[in-house]
């Protein structure tokens, strides 16, 4: 699987698709897209890499367990659900922020972005966790 | 009925809560004297229910209630609520009292304990369960504390959790108890919704009507269940002995003073609105009877001295039961009265077993003896614990052994048994007391395992007090009776009832009973080695009982969940599959081919390159069926899933199709890192009647989903919610993309129950994948740092070695 070409272009290729899937993560809440997809486009990148350049690589460049990753992406969506009850409003009710930045374009911020951040992070974590720890085996005793 | 309005006895019962997370923390600073410190709360509570004793004897109540689930109809309207009466008076007092003493002793007892801090952690929050079980009003608040007991008592049960004999009598104390309040529970709930209240307090002002409701039978035998298990009644004894596993001090407290009279405590509140019927007056005094005689006897079997101290306490919970039972003001009377003489006597007699334990290093009875001389203030304690156990004038454990015969004034056919069986279990009873008094502290000196000296003051502070106090208070018996008998029998009869109790009196009848109590006891002390002995034949030869059948209960659970599990999960991952396929074939084809099967639609006008597509994925499929290798077959099925995901964005969905196109190829890559992991043969080595099998099951239930389908778009979409969600997506939630505005904000409750279920299931593959791979080889954090771990393995193997250490 190994051939020079996948080996110098996985790198930039993986890089590009975590890029593209935080691209596709923020867009989501208006065009097709969201935490989910991103979370996949993520872990597939990350498998890219470690198909390249072994586990040991992946878990060096990621320097938390994947599944830290999945507890924090958990966390972050419990926490967005919490933070209504500043407001005296039930859980989870989705609460807006707007900013006008110094060149006029308008910055939306909202629990629910927070909570598909949550779910990108977990969906990118558990597949990350489960495609390395297999991965881990392939290249025999690392 | 006069109401005291003070707000402080909320504070009462909450507060050993508030102190149980700190006591790790104060250990750790002060030590063992941390016992000290912390006894401070109780007995700061103490002091203040004092202030409530004046007020309550002269008939006053206090109530507090703080919302808990507001509501209007009577299942939604329930309260966090407390009383105090004269009954949950008394009981609070014992609870704070007796543990001011025990948290005390327990910092000389464990001493150099590792877990101390803990230990003072799970007994204050089992005193806080205890006053909030005394104190409490709402029937949810009562079951909360109660299970609360019962959990508090398995920690401390378990505390020496490395020995299997702790952790076996943890286990049944938590089924037993536990299992008897889940009968209660049930008890409570049909009483609430029968007197229509949750409040304690109300039911006691309608006293009398609950006798004549239909479903009496049921709430007195579920409510007698919860009693019955938690006060070690016949046949439930036998987890109070085992739970002598604990440290003394849990003894003393738990399973003597304090929580094994929750029981009692129920039955004394429920009297008035269970009580006076013939079942009560029936089931009652036959099951404490058969327990004090049971109780009594068996204690005689033992050597042990916390044993033969556990067996008289199950002895003595029967006699409450049956004095209970029988239910006349003066039954209530003598059982308050027992319920005390044994809180300070027995809690007494425990923390000398436990000291004795500590300094000889035994707690058996014909090991030790004549340790007086050296021990000189816990053999004063003991002896005068002895003679209130014994019921000798004028100490406490005497008035409460004379309030029991003075059954006699007013002889029914309940009273008459009820005083014989009393009589019997009471000279039996006193054996026990002479054993621990005399055999141990009199007579010659013996050998034992550690040479003896007089405790801390820590542990003889409470066993001196506790001592003085069963003894003393026969001479202050009028004031005693004034402020703690009376009130608990008015809590109970709901009359004001009179105080007869003098420290000087005679009663010829009552002396002769009691003589004839002593002459018995005298007796069988004498032959106390001679009818151990019998006993100990006769337990050879009957072997069986309801401990021994606990076992076997629980052996036959572990056993049938043995056998269940490896009917349903014997590991086979083809039969899992068809099962799961032939019950996916069922459900879709069942109904409709009992309904008929749906019309089957045309060939659609699809454009050529739609047309394409769906060549595209036949091709896939035809290649999945005729690859010669699984990996070709994984990628084909992958070529499939990447038409249909092409289908979708064509027909206008391309968030689906988007997703699809991902988890195609993360279920390739995946299912081919499985392939390789799981050393699979490359090639399908299936043979033709298998692949007959599996190749029909895949057309029936493809073909059963198909027409599930076809039968689904028969029917006119509703588009109520679609149209819901296309007019308020921006309006409400900011967003365009439905499918996103949907699973982040209209369903986001749903989605975070799912990516729960998502890392909960990442956790578990990981540990299995882990589990395959045979143990720490593989680890995630190892694999970066390999080197590192061995080396200090290396050297951790090699420092322990003698001689090493010192250079």
């Amino acid at each position: 699987m190994s051939t020079v070409i996948f080996r110098t272009i996985a790198p930039y290729l993986s890089a590009l698709m975590l890029v593209f899937s935080v691209f596709v993560l923020l867009r989501g809440h208006n065009e097709p897209g969201g935490g989910f997809i991103a979370g996949l486009i993520a872990a597939a990148s990350l498998a890219i890499y470690a198909i390249a350049a072994g586990v040991v690589e992946v878990r060096k460049a990621l320097r938390l367990h994947p599944l830290a990753l999945a507890g924090f992406g958990v966390f972050l969506a419990g926490l967005s659900g919490i933070l209504s009850a500043f407001v005296k409003a039930p859980f989870l009710t989705g609460l807006w922020v707007t900013f006008t930045l110094p060149d006029g374009t308008e910055l939306a911020l909202s629990t629910p972005l927070m909570f598909d951040i949550g779910v990108y992070f977990t969906v990118f974590g558990v597949l990350s966790t489960v495609a390395l720890a297999l991965e881990e085996d392939d290249e025999g005793s690392v | 009925m006069q109401s005291v309005t003070d707000f402080s006895f909320l504070l009462v019962a909450l507060a050993p809560f508030f102190a149980a997370p700190l006591a790790p923390w104060i250990t750790r600073f002060a030590g063992h004297h941390a016992g000290w410190v912390l006894a401070i709360v109780p007995a700061s509570i103490f002091v203040t229910l004092i202030g409530f004793i004046e007020p309550i004897s002269l008939g006053g109540r206090a109530r507090i209630g703080l919302p808990w689930i507001p509501g209007d109809a009577l299942n939604t309207n329930i309260e966090f609520s407390f009383y105090l009466d004269g009954l949950s008076l008394v009981f609070a007092l014992l609870i704070s009292g007796i543990g001011t003493f025990i948290i005390a002793y327990s910092g000389g007892y464990l001493k150099g304990h590792p877990h101390q801090g803990r230990f003072f952690a799970f007994m204050l929050a089992f005193m806080g369960s205890m006053m909030g079980l005394v104190l409490a009003d709402s029937i949810v608040t009562l079951f909360v504390f109660w299970e609360l007991t019962s959990i508090t008592s398995f920690l401390l049960i378990g505390f020496d959790h490395h020995r299997q004999a702790a952790r076996r009598g943890a286990i049944q104390a938590l089924i037993i108890t536990g299992g008897g309040g889940l009968a209660l529970l049930a008890g409570l709930v049909i009483l609430a919704f029968e007197n229509q209240t949750w409040s304690v307090a109300e039911m006691l002002t309608r006293a009398g009507t609950m006798q004549e409701s239909p479903h009496y039978l049921a709430m007195l035998l579920l409510v007698l269940a919860g009693a019955f298990t938690k006060s070690a009644q016949v046949p439930f004894h036998f987890w109070l002995p085992n739970a002598m596993e604990a440290p003394t001090p849990v003894s003393a407290y738990l399973h003597s003073a304090t929580m094994v009279k929750a029981g009692v405590y129920l039955l004394l509140r429920m009297n008035p609105v269970l009580g006076d019927t013939v079942q009560w007056q029936t089931i009652l005094p036959a099951f404490g009877g058969l327990t004090l005689l049971t109780g009594a006897i068996l204690a005689l079997r033992q050597t042990d001295m916390k044993q033969m101290l556990a067996y008289t306490t199950v002895g003595t919970l029967g006699m409450l039961v049956m004095l209970i039972g029988v239910g006349s003001e003066a039954a209530i009377a003598a059982a308050i009265l027992v319920l005390v003489a044994h809180a300070f006597y027995k809690g007494a007699l425990f923390l000398i077993a436990g000291t004795i334990d500590r300094e000889t290093g035994t707690y058996d009875i014909t090991q030790v003896s004549g340790l007086f001389a050296r021990m000189p203030v816990s053999g004063i304690a003991a002896i005068l614990a002895a003679i209130s156990m014994a019921g000798i004038p004028v100490s406490l454990g005497y008035f409460a052994k004379e309030e029991v015969y003075s059954l006699l004034a007013d002889p029914g056919w309940r009273e008459v048994p009820v005083v014989i069986v009393a009589l019997v279990g009471n000279a039996l009873m006193l054996v026990v007391g002479l054993a621990i008094a005399m055999k141990v502290f009199f007579g010659a000196q013996t050998q034992t395992p550690k040479a003896p000296h007089e405790g801390p003051l820590s542990m003889i502070s409470g066993s001196l007090i506790l001592g003085v106090a069963s003894f003393g208070a026969g001479f202050v018996i009028h004031d005693f009776g004034r402020l703690f008998v009376v009130p608990s029998v008015t809590a109970v009869r709901d009359l004001l009832a009179g105080n007869h109790l003098e420290t000087w009196h005679f009663a010829p009848l009552l002396l002769a009973l009691s003589v004839v109590t002593w002459a018995l006891g005298a007796l069988a002390f004498w032959f106390l080695d001679d009818i151990r002995t019998q006993l100990r034949r006769l337990a050879g030869i009957w072997s069986w009982g309801p401990d021994h059948g606990f076992d076997q209960a629980m052996f036959g659970l572990i056993r049938s969940a043995g056998w269940i599990t490896r009917m349903l999960h014997h590991g086979r991952l083809e039969i899992y599959f068809v099962l799961i396929f032939v019950a996916l074939a069922l459900v879709t084809l069942g109904p409709l081919l009992a309904q008929g099967l749906p019309p089957m639609p045309g060939i659609p006008y699809l454009t050529f390159y739609e047309w394409g597509i769906m060549v595209i994925a036949l091709m896939g499929l035809f290649a999945v069926v005729v690859g010669r290798t699984r990996l070709v077959a994984i990628v084909s099925l992958g070529v499939q899933g990447f038409a249909v995901a092409v289908i979708f964005i064509l027909f206008g969905a391309p968030d689906l199709g988007f997703t699809q196109f991902m988890v195609e190829t993360l279920t390739v890559v995946i299912l081919t890192l499985v392939m390789t992991r799981l050393r699979l043969e490359h090639r399908d080595t299936r043979i033709f009647e298998d692949v007959v099998r599996d190749g029909a099951l895949a057309i029936i239930a493809g073909a059963g989903v198909t027409v599930l389908l076809f039968a689904v778009l028969r029917n006119p979409l509703d588009t109520r919610l679609s149209e819901f969600f296309t007019e308020t997506s921006v309006a409400l939630a900011h967003g365009h993309n439905i499918v996103n505005v949907i699973l982040v904000d209209y369903r986001a409750l749903d989605t975070l129950g799912e990516i729960t279920v998502v890392m909960t299931a990442g956790i578990a593959i990981l540990a299995l994948i882990r589990l395959r791979a045979g143990g720490q080889r593989t680890g995630a954090g190892l694999a970066k740092r390999a080197p590192a771990p061995k080396k200090r393995a290396g050297r951790a193997i090699r420092t322990p070695a003698p001689g090493s250490a010192g250079a």
